[in-house]
């Protein structure tokens, strides 16, 4: 009971610190960009935060704000790493979009980062020292970046706290034996069981499912972390709601799927029992796509949940400043704030989801021949 | 567009921190974890089946306790009755043999008696003939004195006969 009565309370004081802090790190951030704008852009704020970006921008306008840039790593003629402040604080350039014949600034870096721009957290090689726009979009090329985004850096994190409490549940056991878990390990171990039996156990069977449930786990706890240290608002991170994270996470699913799939598993794609033989020219493409449809949904429920929560409460959040009355705060903070509890259950419900939905798709590949 | 395009260098930087923390975490948590839990499982599954082991000897053993408690009580009920039916029988005994011996000697006693008596009874009726002799001796003697008398003598007892 006071397990549980702590991480409520835990829950909680996250929540609150999440909602005030959205609201003060956003309204800091807004301030410098109305008053040089005068209008205030939504879209564009909420675009920008549930997006990539090549430094964690703490507080502070463009220019004055206070921000850790991070490594720029591009493979162009060799590796060239520098920091992103050189593209951030760079030359400022002014460039007429061929199509709509608006003017776009934007600036090219200096220094190391010489020959490349920034443009909407895109790394460009400049043509002839200069951007070419059309339709708001530069068509110059764009050399392999390995850069350490802001995602690579909460994804390392993730991986930091997930090591840090694996190991350290691992290290209870080891020193105590079999017993009842205490401090870290009381929290973690009933995850590890509930992922276990309820995840691993119920649906990929008796006899398979140990060998599937470390993968369950990392991605289960991979993905819980990555939901809830996106809901700390100073570090702006959107890790599970980037659909590169959730892509690959969706490949690693598919490939197990694939891999384990036996006779059985095929069988059903190239030859489903109980189908006429000239149907199966119609099924077989079917199944096949099925195969990919499968890790393709989840990709987009991960990515689409973790992203719209974001949106929902930066939404609420911009109320105030659309209607540039502090007033509205009144009805925009007690939404945020709804949001923000909700989303902590989305944060458990979606990695719960992945890891389950993950289990089903391995069941029916190793399931045996029931007919 | 941005927003659902993957990005190349994100999705190497995850393919590499996913791989090594599955590997990391499968062998040096996951596996860890996991057998601990299903030995202490396992632990706790023994037990729970050797109290349910243990309540059920307690259980045939107190059943035996009584069972053995049981027959010492009718034992010991079967002992006093038959003690007490052996005493019984012993005062019965007893009791039957000083009366078959108090009847003997009371019988003894009577036959004596009575042999007493007889031999008193015939000593008395030896005396009792004796002395009848005698005065019969005398009155003889003293009715023969005379003629007269021996004549009277005569007559009555001529005339008793007659009777007769």
């Amino acid at each position: 009971m006071i397990g549980q009565n702590t991480i409520k309370s835990v829950l909680l004081a996250i929540s609150v610190l999440l909602v005030s802090l959205v609201s003060f790190a956003e309204t800091t951030h807004k301030k410098d960009e109305l008053e040089l704008e005068h209008e205030f852009d939504i879209s564009g704020l909420i675009m920008h935060h549930i997006k990539d970006a090549h430094e964690i921008h703490l507080w502070g306008g463009a220019h004055d704000g206070v921000s850790i840039y991070l490594p720029i790593i591009l493979l162009d003629n060799g590796t060239k790493v520098f920091s992103s402040s050189h593209l951030y604080h760079g030359e400022e350039m002014t460039a007429e979009d061929h199509a709509t014949h608006e003017t776009i600034h934007y600036t090219v870096g200096v220094g190391p980062a010489e020959g490349y721009a920034l443009y909407h957290e895109k790394i460009y090689k400049l043509d002839n020292g200069e951007l070419h726009f059309e339709d708001g979009h530069p068509h110059n090329a764009k050399p392999t970046s390995l850069s350490m985004t802001k995602n690579v850096i909460v994804l390392l994190i993730v991986a930091l706290l997930v090591c840090w409490f694996a190991f350290s549940t691992a290290k209870y056991y080891k020193k105590n034996g079999a017993v009842a878990p205490k401090g870290i390990a009381k929290f973690i171990e009933p995850l590890v069981i509930f992922v276990r039996d309820d995840i691993a156990k119920d649906n990929i069977g008796e006899h398979k499912y140990m060998k599937y449930t470390p993968y369950l786990l990392t991605i289960f706890f991979f993905i819980l972390t990555g939901n809830l240290l996106g809901l700390l608002p100073m570090l702006g991170a959107n890790l599970t709601g980037n659909i590169t994270i959730t892509f690959f996470l969706a490949v690693c699913t598919l490939l197990a799927t694939v891999f384990s799939g036996n006779k059985n598993y095929w069988k059903h794609i190239f030859a489903t029992p109980g189908v006429p033989k000239p149907l199966l020219i119609i099924m077989m493409p079917i199944e096949l796509v099925g195969i990919l449809t499968k890790p393709f949904a989840l990709m987009i429920r991960l990515f689409a949940n973790m992203t719209a929560g974001h949106v929902i409460i930066l939404a609420f959040v911009g109320i105030i400043f659309i209607n540039k009355n502090i007033a509205w705060g009144a009805l925009s903070v007690p939404m945020a704030l709804f949001i923000s509890v909700l989303e902590i259950l989305v944060a458990f419900l979606q990695a719960y989801l992945f890891a389950m939905l993950s289990a089903l798709f391995i069941s029916a590949a190793v399931e045996e021949d029931h007919h | 567009m941005d927003l659902i395009t993957p990005d190349l260098g994100l999705l190497f930087w995850t393919g590499l921190v996913f791989v090594l923390l599955l590997f990391l975490l499968t062998k040096f948590a996951w596996k860890p974890i996991l057998n601990m839990v299903n030995t202490r499982e396992q632990k706790i599954t023994e037990a729970l089946e050797l109290a349910e082991k243990t309540k059920a000897e307690m259980q045939q053993l107190a059943a035996q306790n009584e069972e053995l408690l049981k027959e010492a009580r009718a034992t010991r009920d079967t002992m006093i009755k038959e003690a007490k039916s052996t005493a019984d029988k012993m005062v019965e005994d007893a009791k039957s043999k000083a009366k078959e011996e108090a009847e003997k000697v009371i019988e003894n006693a009577r036959v004596s008696i009575n042999a007493e008596k007889v031999a008193a009874v015939a000593e008395l009726k030896a005396q009792m003939a004796a002395f009848s002799i005698e005065i019969a001796e005398k009155v003889v003697r003293e009715n023969l004195s005379s003629d007269e008398k021996q004549k009277t003598l005569a007559d009555k007892l001529v005339g008793e006969i007659n009777l007769n």
